[in-house]
């Protein structure tokens, strides 16, 4: 860890009381002011911190909502009106939230892209990513159960079509479903559950964002060279080199963010979800938030059964594997070298690969017919393919263009450039 | 160096946004034609005179069918809005007759902060009075409706603000009833509008020209200027807060670019000499 250890000196009896029995403010100290950060961070970098500061802009604004809301489907959909109406600041707070959703996924998918480009994934920082997984995970839980409390028909039949893919899964699938439906159907319990674990997750994200970071503190940041700290000129500490940068970010993302907030609440939602919510009446068209499209694409992708393997149950194996295969991600890159920007043939098939994401996500908006179906299979292909057999290979035939020999040493050629 | 990569990360974390524009667009395309509002854009506000136009043709051929649930009488004294006074608003609401299990006789005159009058008593009812179509509440359906529009069109919605695609729609949908084409089959209680979504509503065609007089004489009386100002009425009941809501995003919006600009300074003072 961190070899400034002992940087902190107790300045007052106390506080050296304080620091025998409880070393809080040296722990603060040691991490959150002096720890040694590579010093050539560029901008994307910040958005873990924008990410942490996004969890908070929900869970505080989410626990002001609770106190207006009400978790039952005659009420639901009026009680939300009623924030957005009646509420003192209620249609800002509300909106904050909801943007704010999409907000904190264009930031995550920012931070994963970014650890794929730079291969933050990669020894010794392999539980980072697998927790940035599970937190991936988990904020996607969280997102979709929060979209179905506003009780409007997307709510329902989004809720109807996400949890129906519960139901593929061979014997114990209808188990599952009933179990996490309440019921039968989407109705009244399944909107209490929902409310509830939508309460409960941020808090376990929470956590899991302190073993992330906790992760992150024992081998320090990856660095735009990918070449490791090797002394302490390459780096500078956290306080106030890094907390200022992060929070100039976290201004400059606010400003989108109100942009939304404040001129285009709705412009990121869905227009159904202002209808009431209603089991008779299907909507023509079920589509998720943005942020889920590019798996409800790979869901859908698969229309074909594979020998005992039924279609439905094979889409839910691809979109579920979409999201598992990037645990292994540290172990299918052989490549040595961290950074993309020294693997000359890395580059085209990671760009590729991003514009194959965004890709995946607009089909994910179109009806599942004609091109769309055909576009959503290579897309879907390319997706593992990247992973599966592009990632593996391309470590054993790229040749890599010369590493710099430090931190300090790339820095300084560029301002000499 | 740190500007290019300022405007690429701009770029990707909209091309990531935008991707969700994509929501648009399922079967058929019929083309919206997208009408000029006043309250467009960022600086847009409702013209208070439209509001109170769209509420008179509302009031005199809409809420005989379609309810108005999240609207109180209240409201329609609300600055921002059609900001009748409180005297006149109270006049209004007491023309009504409140249903109120409290009072003696179960019903008593309205007050301002009644809820808008349901036009029947329940849904079954409603249903049975308009050959099984339930008339739609009408307070979001401003926001409860979009249009779809072809690639790249869409894609601008995000800079300029468009939040009118519910109005768009209303207009729309109530200026083009038309006469069935050759061979549509149109059956009894349907009615063709080329507008609709598989072309058959049950709604009649509910204005015709001259159908509601407006007290300003030099308003044109005709179905196209209803269907205006009765767009423009749905769009503030649904959303009603719009004009304080950008007058604030003006304010957190400049206040957060001197923001931006003092933690530029800063940043570069305290990086001036890490290198």
């Amino acid at each position: 860890m961190a070899n400034h250890a002992g940087n902190y000196t107790p300045g007052s009896g106390f506080e050296r009381w304080l620091d025998d029995r409880l070393p809080i403010v040296r722990f603060s100290k040691e991490h959150l002011m002096d720890f040694p950060t590579p010093k050539n961070l560029n901008y994307w970098w910040t958005f873990g911190g924008i990410l942490a500061f996004m969890l908070v802009v929900q869970i505080v604004t989410g626990i002001i909502l609770v106190m207006h809301y009400t978790p039952h489907v005659d009420l639901a959909f009026a009680s939300v009106e009623h924030i957005r109406r009646d509420v003192n600041y209620g249609r800002i707070i509300q909106g904050t939230h909801a943007v704010g959703a999409s907000m904190f996924f264009a930031a995550i998918y920012v931070h994963i892209f970014r650890g794929m480009y730079y291969g933050s994934y990669k020894a010794p920082r392999e539980i980072i990513w697998m927790l940035g997984v599970v937190l991936f995970i988990l904020v996607m839980a969280t997102a979709f159960m929060g979209y179905v409390l506003p009780w409007g028909q997307m709510s329902l039949w989004g809720a109807t079509v996400i949890t129906g893919i519960f139901s593929a899964v061979p014997l114990v699938g209808e188990a599952i479903q009933t179990m996490l439906l309440g019921g039968f159907s989407v109705a009244n319990p399944t909107l209490n559950r929902f409310f509830s674990l939508h309460y409960l997750l941020p808090f376990i994200v929470a956590a899991v964002v302190v073993l992330h970071i906790w992760a992150l503190h024992v081998p320090g940041n990856n660095n735009p060279t990918g070449v490791e700290v090797k002394e302490s000129r390459d780096t500078l500490p956290f306080h106030p080199y890094y907390t200022m940068k992060d929070l100039f970010a976290i201004i400059v993302f606010l400003i989108p963010f109100a942009w939304f907030v404040f001129f285009a609440p709705d412009i990121l939602g869905h227009a159904d979800n202002y209808i009431p919510a209603n089991p008779q009446v299907t909507p023509s068209h079920i589509v998720p938030e943005w942020y889920l499209l590019p798996f409800y694409t790979m869901l859908r992708a698969i229309d074909f059964n594979v020998l005992f393997i039924d279609s439905k149950l094979g889409g839910v194996i691809v979109m579920a594997g979409s999201l598992l295969i990037l645990f292994a991600l540290p172990w299918l890159d052989t490549s040595k070298v961290r950074a993309g920007t020294f693997r000359p043939l890395f580059k085209p098939f990671y760009w590729l690969f991003v514009v194959n994401f965004i890709a995946l996500a607009y089909l994910g908006a179109q009806p599942a017919e004609g091109i769309y179906t055909v576009l959503g299979k290579i897309t879907t292909a390319y997706y593992f393919a990247y992973f599966l057999i592009i990632l593996p290979l391309l470590g054993r035939i790229e040749k890599p263009a010369p590493l710099p020999v430090s931190i300090s040493e790339s820095v300084l050629g560029k301002a000499k450039g | 160096m740190m500007l290019k990569k300022t405007i690429l990360g701009a770029v990707a974390f909209l091309a990531v946004t935008l991707s969700g524009g994509a929501v648009q667009a399922a079967g058929e395309y019929t083309e919206t034609y997208q009408q000029d509002w006043s309250f467009s854009g960022v600086f847009g506000t409702y013209d208070e005179n439209q509001l109170r136009r769209g509420f008179q043709v509302y009031r005199e051929v809409c809420s005989s069918c379609h309810g108005l649930d999240f609207i109180a009488f209240r409201n329609l004294s609300d600055a921002g809005g059609p900001h009748y006074s409180e005297d006149q608003v109270r006049a209004l609401a007491a023309e009504y007759t409140i249903a109120d299990e409290t009072a003696d006789g179960g019903e008593r005159e309205g007050i301002p902060a009644d809820r808008w009058p349901e036009p029947f008593p329940s849904d079954q009812i409603a249903r049975d009075a308009n050959g099984g179509a339930l008339p739609p509440d009408l307070s979001l359906i401003a926001k409860a409706r979009g249009i779809s529009q072809p690639f790249p069109w869409w894609v601008f919605n995000y800079f300029t603000a468009y939040q009118e695609a519910g109005a768009d729609y209303v207009y729309n949908l109530l200026t083009r009833y038309e006469e069935a084409p050759e061979g549509f089959e149109v059956p009894p209680g349907q009615y063709y509008n080329e507008y609709y979504s598989g072309h058959l509503i049950a709604m009649a065609p509910p204005l015709s020209d001259g159908i509601v007089s407006y007290d300003d004489e030099t308003t044109p009386e005709t179905v196209d200027q209803y269907s205006r100002d009765l767009a423009a009425f749905f769009q503030w009941t649904a959303d009603p807060h719009m004009v304080s809501r950008k007058t604030m995003g003006f304010r957190v919006i400049i206040f957060l670019i001197g923001f931006a600009v003092l933690m530029y300074i800063v940043k570069r003072r305290i990086w001036r000499d890490a290198h």
